[in-house]
């Protein structure tokens, strides 16, 4: 009977690890979004910029709140999201890169769309209702970032030689933190055997095909894979998370345990 | 905003007496002037300047308040100024579509806005500091813009108005969540009580000056009220703001910083202290904190984006192109 409680136990921490690292995921990718407010190189690409970090920030508080119940200790989506220190934070070093130029931005959203759009799919089918459900909202919001993105690949990559040239540049950046994307750890080990999870390693065909089709088409190549960096989902970020979360964290920080 | 867009509007024109008679006709008659109708050119002058004004100012207004999208306390918040923001472009947008059944372009009009020729609304050009001044620019700010924009719903012009009723109706959602931002903020601590009241201190008088100065006796005889464009004289509107926003400073347990302001029984309406119209001309001329470097911000991210724009544009002729040549192929 304790052995049947102590399973429960573990696999509540290792969901809640699971659950959160989504959600950082998508918090701190919204946030880099979400300082290209006003600052497009259009006013469509504005509002498109700001609908696709909504769609983000939206996904990111389903699962904060979500991890709070499984964790059951109270903490609320915005105790989760504001009130950790840099080591806690688990989410994929891609997504707290800086915004760059607009082609570095581009190409790591397109990056991790092309992934997150299988991985939702995939989702979708989990034995965990909640994630099923927060699974089956967000991967029609992906279909149309992937779309939107793919879109904006083909045109600077096939557009002028500056714009060729910057996207060049932008896959050379970023390529070396996409092989984190694929990484299976003993936390998503064990919600892949629990019917939770996702196997992530089993997206690379996919991501893969997805990003090369659209970057043919873009006149563009996905650079060779060289050492791939790895860190986020233990906590070892770039220095680039530590100001992110200076800025998030500011008015939690300053006024602790307020209501806005 | 709307007032601030017709100071110095040239509504001179030079058509004959039986075409503005024809003209004043149908505005008289309450008909809605479409973009194809004959118009005078001094009628489709004043609208660019004011719509096009307007416009601007939905954009350079973004600035103040994308400044605490990063910065916002909870994710709610920030899920809803990110909206707002965004909202405001969409604004702008559909405010430079109108103008644009003027025959103006949006890339003519983004250019007078670079250059510093057209205006943008004077407020925002004072700085958000806290987190309280974006429950008061809600608050405020879209409180004292609604005003203006309800009016122009019924604005002479067929594309403006209709714009302007879209536009009315997710401003008064941004009011009524600034508003909610201030409620939160007095229903808190003694600090966010001292942060929406500074914040109100703050923002009080320009959003005042946000209608534009006095224009005495001679409102009536003004070419844009007779041409049904404005409706309404800046000191009404005004006063219709301050009759609304005194209550709701109360309910919040705010104190308007004006020790002249005080219910007038006769005209059942408050007489205001005096408004520092020196600040707003100051302000309006480009003296004001935030002047150069809103203008600043904007053209930086107009150049930034130009190899984007051009890569856009490039892209899409090279595939008419290959379309073209595809299609010939075919034959």
């Amino acid at each position: 009977m304790s052995g049947t409680c102590e399973t429960i136990m573990a696999s509540n921490q290792t969901l809640f690890s699971y659950v959160l690292r989504l959600a950082d995921d998508h918090l701190i990718l919204s946030q880099r979004l979400g300082e290209w407010c006003g600052e497009a190189p259009t006013l469509e690409e504005d509002l498109a910029l700001a609908n696709i970090a909504l769609d983000l920030i939206g996904q990111a508080r389903a699962l904060y709140a979500y991890a709070g119940q499984v964790e059951g200790k109270g903490r609320n989506e915005d105790q989760l999201a504001f009130m950790r220190y840099e080591r806690d934070y688990q989410n994929l070093l891609i997504t707290e890169q800086p915004n760059g130029d607009f082609a570095h931005t581009i190409v790591r959203q397109f990056f991790i769309s092309a992934y997150m759009d299988p991985f939702w799919r995939r989702m979708e089918s989990s034995k965990d209702e909640m994630l099923a459900a927060i699974a089956a909202k967000a991967s029609k919001e992906v279909t149309y970032h992937l779309r939107h993105t793919s879109e904006w690949v083909i045109r600077l990559g096939d557009g002028t030689r500056e714009s060729h040239e910057r996207m060049v540049e932008a896959l050379d950046d970023l390529m070396m933190f996409t092989g984190e994307l694929f990484e299976m750890d003993a936390v998503a080990q064990e919600m892949l055997q629990s019917g939770v999870g996702v196997d992530a390693s089993d997206l690379k065909a996919e991501w893969q095909h997805t990003v090369q089709t659209i970057l043919q088409e873009a006149t563009l190549e996905l650079p060779k894979a060289g050492h791939m960096q790895t860190g986020g989902r233990t906590g070892r970020h770039s220095e680039h998370l530590g100001h992110i979360l200076s800025e998030l964290q500011y008015m939690q920080r300053s006024f602790p345990g307020l209501t806005w | 905003m709307y007032s601030q867009g017709l100071i110095g509007a040239d509504g001179q024109t030079h058509e004959d007496a039986a075409f503005l008679a024809a003209f004043q006709a149908r505005i008289d008659a309450e008909q809605k002037i479409e973009p194809n109708d004959p118009m005078p050119e001094g009628y489709r002058k004043t609208l660019v300047r004011q719509i096009s004004q307007h416009a601007h100012s939905e954009i350079i207004g973004m600035q103040p308040e994308g400044n605490w999208i990063s910065r916002a306390p909870s994710l709610r918040r920030k899920a809803a100024l990110l909206a707002k923001v965004q909202d405001e472009g969409g604004h702008g947008l559909y405010l430079y579509s109108a103008a644009e059944t003027l025959g103006v372009s949006r890339e003519e009009m983004t250019e007078q806005l670079l250059s510093g020729a057209a205006k943008y609304s004077s407020i925002f050009n004072y700085p958000a500091l806290t987190w309280a001044d974006i429950g008061a620019i809600g608050w405020l700010v879209d409180g004292a813009a609604i005003m203006n924009q309800i009016v122009l719903c019924r604005c002479s012009y067929g594309p403006y108005a209709r714009a302007m009723i879209r536009i009315c109706k997710e401003e008064s959602f941004h009011q009524r969540q600034g508003y909610e931002i201030m409620i939160a903020l007095c229903n808190g601590s003694k600090e966010q009580k001292e942060l929406a009241q500074d914040a109100l201190n703050r923002f009080w008088w320009p959003s005042l000056m946000m209608f534009g100065p006095p224009e005495g006796d001679s409102v009536h005889s003004n070419q844009s009220m007779i041409w049904k464009i404005k409706r309404f004289s800046n000191d009404d509107l005004r006063d219709k703001f301050i009759n609304a926003s005194v209550p709701q400073a109360e309910k919040l347990g705010l104190t308007i910083p004006d020790s002249d302001l005080k219910w007038n029984e006769a005209k059942q309406g408050y007489d205001h202290g005096e408004i520092d119209w020196d600040e707003f001309w100051r302000v309006v001329k480009g003296d004001g904190i935030c002047n150069r470097e809103r203008l600043k911000n904007r053209r930086r991210v107009d150049r930034d984006g130009a190899w984007v724009r051009e890569a856009a544009m490039a892209h899409a002729q090279k595939r008419r192109a290959r379309m073209a040549s595809a299609r010939i192929a075919a034959e």
